[in-house]
């Protein structure tokens, strides 16, 4: 029974025996294994891979994709058929990455016209996908840079790179110089404020102008009183939108009034009704609507 | 919903047409040159190489093998729909402004602008199974209305041919005949030229855009007007969807307005409609200038337009597309 003992000039013996080998140290050759966690319910796919990079260190390489579906085709035998026939005409010579066939970086919805008289339906239906969005009275994120509300806020926007910055400016106009520049006005005339930055302005404007219908001012609040204070006592009534807590600058303390903004029209009446007069640190609250409104 | 923008023409859009199993859709344009994408994802399948002119109107047969388009260059086109090979062509005096199969694909409606001498006229073609028997020769020739007629398509089960066009009104058509059934009436209808007509999916009624920034809806049988529906733009196209019971009207820019619009990109937009209230459900932003066309997929989940920027923009509708409720 001869062992091979190896040189100990050697570096690593070219024949591993599981006898000699000790511990986990000799393994570091081996990666392991690449790991896929599917698409969850966002549609988020992580691929966990393992290499040697230029120095020889091991490295974990993580790519994170999004899984989306666009559309779900349904064939029937002959539509199939279809689907593996030759280009022909000028496609020809169609390469993959031709650009003639984009996903647009916008998402486009349906807009809803803004009656005058609204009804309390409409507005309940415009509500509804955000308030499926918010179940229970969380917090509806809105994300500036797609518009798309509850899945994320604008730091986490998959999207971000993709909207133009011009619109993020829309709040403040009068601020940023280079909203006029983006704007795109040949010119260099004057593009007024209203004018500037395109469709997705107006449906900005639309759901904020939703909501801002929904506000709720409370007064007589604590000098102590700050905006997540707010947040937890009206949550319980709906989805809230926005918080805000008047301050007084120089002194940090509330000037002892805020407004409270909802998704849902009813949320809000039913938070007037059942706050307006509770006692909230040692002060009776008032709670009614922000502008006086007719039902 | 995020739409799929085809880019494949050069110049403004005229029509589009899904073929019956809805994997297909048909694109014409200005350009010369039909294209023909698959309609899930927006690839690009092929071109029809021939023309020499505008293509204004296309129909695909319901098996989806035979194409006929309809050009300024005075003819009509028939193409394999798989290889893009012509396989006949049709001779006009004049430009070829609509085509349509008939139920059954052996006859064509054909419709020629008025030019020179010519007066705009309906033909009835019939086409032949094999290609080698296409004949030229029409079965009817209808003339009369005066002006262009935009659109002439079939009424029920082939029996009749119900046109429209510039002088703003609807005509039904005896399509064994030529005899004129119908027409519509004067105070009720259209105050300016007709546009587009598009057909309900089972044939009961149609839908009819103008200039005059309304959209009718019509019994076919009858020719009563059952509804109408406002716009502040000049409707260009329409269309139905088959699912729901909702009017698509696609429009452009009153000319008047050209100066005072504010360059708003992506403006232009495609009104959708409940049918019955005719109320507005909503519009679909995007386009950068007129949309000329429209169509709806056959199983209604989505639909694509076509606009005067050269762009076709599919969209395939979010689940709550079909909670709307007014």
């Amino acid at each position: 029974m001869a062992f091979e003992r190896s040189d100990p000039n050697q570096s690593k013996p070219s024949k591993l025996r599981w006898g000699e080998l000790e511990e986990d140290d000799d393994l570091d050759f081996l990666l392991p294994p690449r790991e896929v966690i599917g698409p969850d319910e966002n549609g988020i796919k992580k691929v966990i891979e393992y290499k040697f990079n230029d120095e020889g260190n091991k490295v974990k390489i993580t790519t994170t994709t999004r899984v989306r579906k666009l559309a779900k085709a349904r064939f029937n035998k002959r539509a199939l058929e279809r689907r593996n026939w030759e280009k022909f005409g000028d496609a020809v010579r169609e390469d993959v990455g031709s650009r003639l066939t984009m996903v647009s970086t916008e998402e486009i919805i349906l807009e809803r016209p803004r009656a005058p008289g609204s009804k309390p339906e409409e507005m309940k239906v415009a509500g509804d996908s955000l308030a499926q969005l918010t179940k229970g009275g969380a917090v509806l994120m809105v994300c500036r840079t797609c518009g798309k509300k509850g899945d994320h806020w604008t730091s986490k926007c998959p999207y971000k790179d993709l909207a133009s910055p011009a619109e993020t400016f829309v709040d403040k106009p009068t601020a940023s110089e280079t909203s006029v520049a983006a704007s795109g006005s040949s010119k260099g005339a004057y593009v007024p404020p209203s004018m500037r930055a395109g469709a997705e302005r107006t449906a900005g404007s639309d759901m904020r102008r939703r909501n801002d219908e929904n506000s709720v001012r409370v007064t007589n609040l604590s000098e102590d009183t700050r905006e997540p204070d707010l947040l937890e006592l009206f949550r319980p009534f709906g989805a809230v939108t926005r918080v805000y807590v008047a301050m007084d600058q120089k002194t940090g303390a509330s000037r002892g009034f805020g407004f409270v903004n909802f998704v849902n029209r009813e949320d809000a009446q039913r938070a007037i009704n059942k706050l307006n007069g509770y006692g909230y640190d040692n002060l009776i609250l008032r709670v009614e609507w922000a502008t006086p409104r007719s039902n | 919903m995020r739409p799929i923008l085809m880019k494949g023409h050069e110049r403004p859009l005229t029509f589009l047409k899904y073929n019956r199993d809805g994997d297909l859709l048909f694109s014409c344009a200005k350009d010369h040159t039909p294209t023909v994408w698959f309609a899930d994802n927006g690839e690009r399948l092929g071109t029809y190489r021939g023309h020499n002119g505008a293509v204004w109107t296309c129909d695909v047969s319901r098996d989806s093998t035979r194409l006929l388009t309809g050009s300024a260059d005075q003819t009509v086109k028939l193409w394999n729909v798989q290889t893009g090979t012509q396989l006949y062509t049709f001779n006009f005096g004049s430009p070829a402004r609509s085509v349509e199969f008939a139920i059954g694909d052996k006859l064509a409606v054909i419709t020629t602008d008025p030019f020179m001498d010519l007066t705009s006229a309906i033909h009835v073609k019939r086409i032949a199974k094999d290609q080698t028997e296409q004949t030229e020769e029409s079965l009817l020739v209808i003339k009369g209305p005066q002006g262009r007629i935009n659109r002439a398509v079939w009424g029920p089960l082939n029996r009749t041919i119900i046109s429209a066009g510039e002088d703003a009104v609807i005509r039904i058509w005896d399509s064994e005949t030529g005899k004129l059934l119908r027409e519509s009436d004067k105070e009720s209808g259209h105050k300016k030229t007709i546009t587009s007509l598009t057909k309900a999916a089972d044939g009961s009624h149609f839908l009819s855009g103008s200039l005059d920034k309304s959209a009718k809806l019509w019994d076919t049988r009858t020719l009563t007007l059952i509804k109408t529906y406002g716009t502040e733009r000049p409707v260009n196209a329409v269309a139905m969807s088959p699912l729901l019971d909702h009017v698509v009207l696609g429009g452009g820019q009153d000319a008047s307005a050209v100066t005072t619009t504010d360059h708003r990109a992506g403006k232009f937009e495609a009104k959708f409609y409940d049918k019955i209230l005719q109320e507005e459900i909503g519009g679909v932003k995007g386009h950068f200038g007129p949309i000329n066309a429209l169509a709806f997929n056959p199983d209604g989940k989505s639909f694509s337009s076509g606009g005067e920027d050269g762009y076709v923009r599919l969209h395939h509708f979010d689940p709550d597309y079909f909670n709307i409720k007014i």
